[in-house]
């Protein structure tokens, strides 16, 4: 520690920190445009100029490390003299076209230059005019506004992986530009928009549409990945148009991915849902709500009577709130149904009933950023949990040591160690391979059932960083947890995870993958999982919240289930062709944004969240309608007032964090027998077809994260089957769909990648398993 | 299997595993500007794909190899003639004669500055300081040879060099 002196004011400060840092830790304002505390210090803007004691000239305080006895004056003759300089320097080439600029009354330059501009420009040649680049479908640029501060640019090199953007040119004439021809394709992009100081980089579904002095905003909570990332909501005339981050140190800092940030444009899609509708005589009609409740709680009645409540099976999406959730299972439950679960695209239900408590991330997020040792296991970590890829990475760089197993190599954008690619089928038995080399290094006995297995050079890799010392996390990602053995992956990882005596967990797939545990929406006893309702199709559905033919690990067997079954029951913010083909009722149930509640995140953090805006039309929060459901068909205990009753009721209180995580398993004999004939298929879920809220986000579905599946596979299996890139090829699964081929050469040998959850490949039918591949 | 940097020849690529030789092993992008000279010599110019390649082979972001290519007026980013007049036209050199010597170049051939001849033959680029001032005006041709006391006589001799 050193003491230093700041305005007259002395403090205690590390060793190394800068002057700006001290001078925050004081709470004094240095002002500046190119720092910022989460990126490489640059130095370029100069507006944080200071005098410190003894030193000739003013010192930028961001690139001034402290020293012992330093005396620093922020707002001297000289500090100020040098600040006023530097801003009428910055402003020379800035326009005056505040008025019409979408950063005006939230722009830093703007802020800054009323505190330090002076009235008029000395400066009367002409200014520089900058062209502006198109940088995709969800920034937008005033290149001329441009101060050359690089955040953007050290931004897209250091957070999110990939330099995408570069100052080309120089002095007068440097501009920041991506490669000719280029955009900024990252799914963190929209992180750009707040650290640009100036409005050249705006958004563009934003763009002229409101003041920010115009906006109400509220607090809430991220409806998509399990991170639960921090948002604030703003609104407009009750219309959510806009979300940023709202920061927090443990969770996502303050980064929001682009589908978090732009998914708000589904709230406000075409395709909402805004009176009840009632299937009459094949007819749709739009209706008061008692009379689509009373249709719905009879059809369900009727259904429980003649069939009994095993015949209702309960779909919920898992991005429902916790409160949504817990009332739709109490809801089932009354009415006799023990059908009920939230996992819609797990394929392996064999760990239910051996759990030792709710699977979980098995450690804080933060902690995610301090392990030095990270095996992955089956995650397109960059896509599923893009803020947890940006913690890994700064974690490479920092020196530990991150290696993959997966069915596929797409390119995380962080320094890998090791990594082992084997068809989904293999992943098992490559686990097991890394688990008997991590015991044999470890001095472990280890299980029996691996006594016969050769470990392969990549599994040594793996082992050998994974031991080599340091705090091990093994992580099973979303694709582990939808793969058709998840559930020896499971005992694997933690066989493997107790034999280095680190951490184990899964990665989160929506914002309340826990919190449906939590919520008691999974079978217990003899009631049916996700999978079973669908391949036994039931009598009548309650569908919470989801599309199941996207968002079930078996779409087409979805589908075909529900169209059979005699009364489907959705409660819905939107509505889709399908939906009105398969329903009997809809009830417009809100968003998150419309609603409170409750998003138990994959740290098993409680976090509630107040509606930002008014429900669209006659929408409803869910609680609500569930609550009337529950009243309606006599089941007792849904005198709920609000929804934090209910949350009280599911959470037994109000705690931080839910208790009963726990990542244990009875795991008995090891399976690994592999069998898969002809090509496997290997599904990712893109980033921006998740759930049915961002699909309907129409600037991400423009983004280059959105195009349409392809039948991708390496050169090798591209060869065999005579296919050159581009050509068609016909993929065969419950039923054949056509699709491009594409070349990835980072696929092992017999897989096909096909991704899921697009209306394109829902024929297809199961995410896991074999698929037939031909040229078409 | 094609890779990005199958435009440049293998004698290129030797050439710059040279340069790359000359620094660690991790940072192979130091090499950024001798492999971009390597390129440019090759091919006459540095077209996007050219220094997409050269990117692609030191393992580092294209926009990180362009913002260098476009820093250094040595870099050709667009296609030039055959012989290209670099005239200095800082300080020094203006103070001895550096505008009237690219006023010079401009009649005798026709062009402005950033022009080419019709014929394609020679192309007039206006330069910085070349480090040269004592020898002012200076001109640079093609990128490597420097030319010291430009005065019309002399650049008579230059053109009439220059087939």
């Amino acid at each position: 520690m050193v003491e230093i002196e700041i305005d007259g004011k002395t403090l205690q400060v590390a060793d190394g920190s800068t002057i700006i840092e001290a001078a925050h830790q004081l709470g004094v304002y240095i002002p500046h445009f190119c720092y910022h505390k989460k990126l490489s210090i640059a130095a370029n803007c100069r507006m944080c100029l200071v005098q410190v004691e003894k030193a000739p000239k003013p010192m930028p305080a961001c690139a001034t490390p402290v020293t012992n006895g330093m005396k620093v004056f922020t707002h001297s003759e000289l500090a100020v003299k040098a600040q006023k300089a530097v801003m009428e320097f910055l402003l020379i080439n800035h326009p005056l076209d505040c008025p019409i600029c979408d950063q005006g009354g939230e722009c830093q330059l703007q802020d800054l230059a009323v505190g330090y501009g002076e009235s008029a420009s000395k400066y009367e040649e002409e200014k520089r005019v900058v062209p502006d680049k198109n940088l995709g479908p969800l920034v937008s640029t005033d290149m001329t506004r441009c101060i050359n501060c690089t955040r953007c640019i050290r931004f897209t090199a250091e957070i999110a992986g990939f330099m995408e953007l570069g100052q080309a040119f120089r002095g007068e004439h440097a501009e920041v530009m991506p490669f000719i021809g280029k955009t900024v394709d990252t799914e963190l992009s929209g992180n750009l928009i707040d650290l640009c100081p100036v409005g050249a980089l705006t958004s563009k579904p934003f763009r002229f549409s409101a003041r920010t002095w115009e906006l109400s905003r509220r607090k809430s909570v991220s409806p998509h990945d399990g991170l639960g990332s921090n948002l604030i909501v703003q609104t407009k005339h009750d219309r959510v148009i806009r979300v940023l981050p709202l920061e927090n140190e443990d969770i996502n800092e303050c980064w929001l991915t682009d589908k978090e940030r732009f998914s708000y444009q589904g709230l406000n899609s075409a395709e909402r849902l805004t009176r009840p509708m009632v299937k009459q005589g094949g007819a749709w009609k739009e209706v008061d709500w008692n009379v689509a409740l009373d249709y719905a709680s009879h059809a369900l009645r009727d259904v429980a009577k003649t069939h009994g409540g095993g015949a209702i099976g309960g779909l919920l999406s898992p991005h429902s709130t916790l409160e949504e959730l817990y009332l739709a299972q109490k809801l089932l439950r009354g009415l006799g149904s023990e059908n009920i679960d939230c996992r819609l695209r797990q394929s392996d239900f064999s760990a239910d009933g051996k759990r030792k408590g709710t699977p979980w991330l098995g450690m804080k997020i933060a902690d995610v950023s301090r392990l030095d040792r990270v095996l992955l296991v089956g995650s397109f970590l960059r896509k599923d949990q893009p803020l947890l890829a940006q913690r890994l990475r700064q974690s490479a760089k920092r020196g530990a040591q991150i290696s993959v197993l997966h069915s596929a190599d797409d390119d995380l954008l962080i320094k890998l160690t090791a990594r082992a690619i084997a068809s989904p089928s293999q992943l098992p038995a490559v686990l097991a391979q890394i688990v008997k080399a991590v015991c044999a290094l470890k001095g472990v006995t280890a299980d029996p059932a691996l006594a016969g297995l050769t470990v392969s050079a990549e599994a040594q890799a793996i082992a050998q960083s994974l031991a080599s010392g340091g705090t091990s996390g093994i992580l099973l990602g979303n694709f582990a947890q939808q793969h058709a053995q998840a559930a020896t992956l499971h005992s694997l990882g933690r066989q493997l995870a107790s034999a280095l005596g680190g951490g184990f967990g899964f990665l989160g797939e929506a914002a309340n993958s826990v919190g449906g545990y939590v919520a008691k929406a999974v079978p217990t006893g003899a009631g049916l999982n996700a999978a079973a309702m669908i391949q036994s199709p039931r009598q009548a559905y309650v569908v919470l919240g989801a599309e199941p033919e996207l968002d079930c690990a078996d779409g087409a067997k979805a589908l075909e289930s529900l169209s059979k079954a005699a009364a489907v029951v959705v409660l819905t913010p939107f509505k889709s062709q399908t939906m009105l083909d398969y329903a009997a009722v809809l009830l417009p149930v809100s968003p998150f944004s419309e609603t409170s509640g409750t998003f138990v995140n994959t740290e098993g953090r409680v976090q509630s969240f107040y509606a930002a805006a008014k429900p669209l039309g006659e929408t409803r929060p869910a609680w609500k309608v569930l609550r009337v459901l529950g009243n309606l068909l006599g089941v007792t205990g849904f005198d709920f007032n609000s929804s934090e009753e209910v949350r009280t009721e599911a959470l037994g209180g109000q705690p931080e964090f839910v208790s009963g995580l726990d990542n244990a398993i009875d795991s008995g004999a090891l399976n690994l027998t592999a069998s898969a004939t002809g090509f496997e298929r290997v599904a990712d879920v893109p980033i921006h077809f998740a759930d049915p809220l961002v699909r309907r986000a129409p600037a991400l579905q423009q983004a280059r994260d959105s195009a349409a599946p392809a039948a991708r596979m390496n050169a090798s299996m591209l060869a065999k089957l005579g296919l050159v890139e581009g050509g068609s090829v016909r993929v065969g699964g419950a039923a054949a769909v056509t699709l491009a081929a594409q070349l990835d050469t980072a696929l092992p040998d017999g897989v096909v990648r096909v991704a899921a959850a697009h209306s394109a490949t829902v024929a297809l039918g199961a995410m896991a398993g074999v698929v037939s591949v031909e040229k078409a | 299997m094609n890779n990005q940097y199958d435009m440049l020849s293998p004698e290129a690529l030797a050439k710059i595993d040279r340069e790359v030789a000359k620094y660690p092993a991790d940072q192979k992008q130091s090499a950024v500007m001798a492999a971009l000279v390597i390129a440019q010599d090759e091919k006459g110019w540095l077209s996007q794909e050219t220094i997409a390649a050269v990117a692609a082979y030191l393992g580092m972001a294209p926009v990180a190899a362009y913002e260098v290519a476009s820093f250094y007026n040595m870099y050709d980013l667009q296609p030039v003639g055959k012989y290209k007049l670099t005239v200095c036209t800082n300080l020094p050199c203006a103070l001895s004669g550096g505008v009237h010597a690219a006023d010079y170049v401009k009649e005798k051939l026709g062009i402005d500055f950033n022009e080419t001849t019709a014929d394609g033959k020679f192309t007039l680029k206006e330069g910085e300081c070349m480090g040269a001032c004592g020898d002012a005006p200076v001109m640079l041709v093609n990128n490597k040879r420097m030319c010291s006391f430009m005065l019309p006589e002399q650049i008579d001799k230059l053109l009439a060099e220059c087939k």
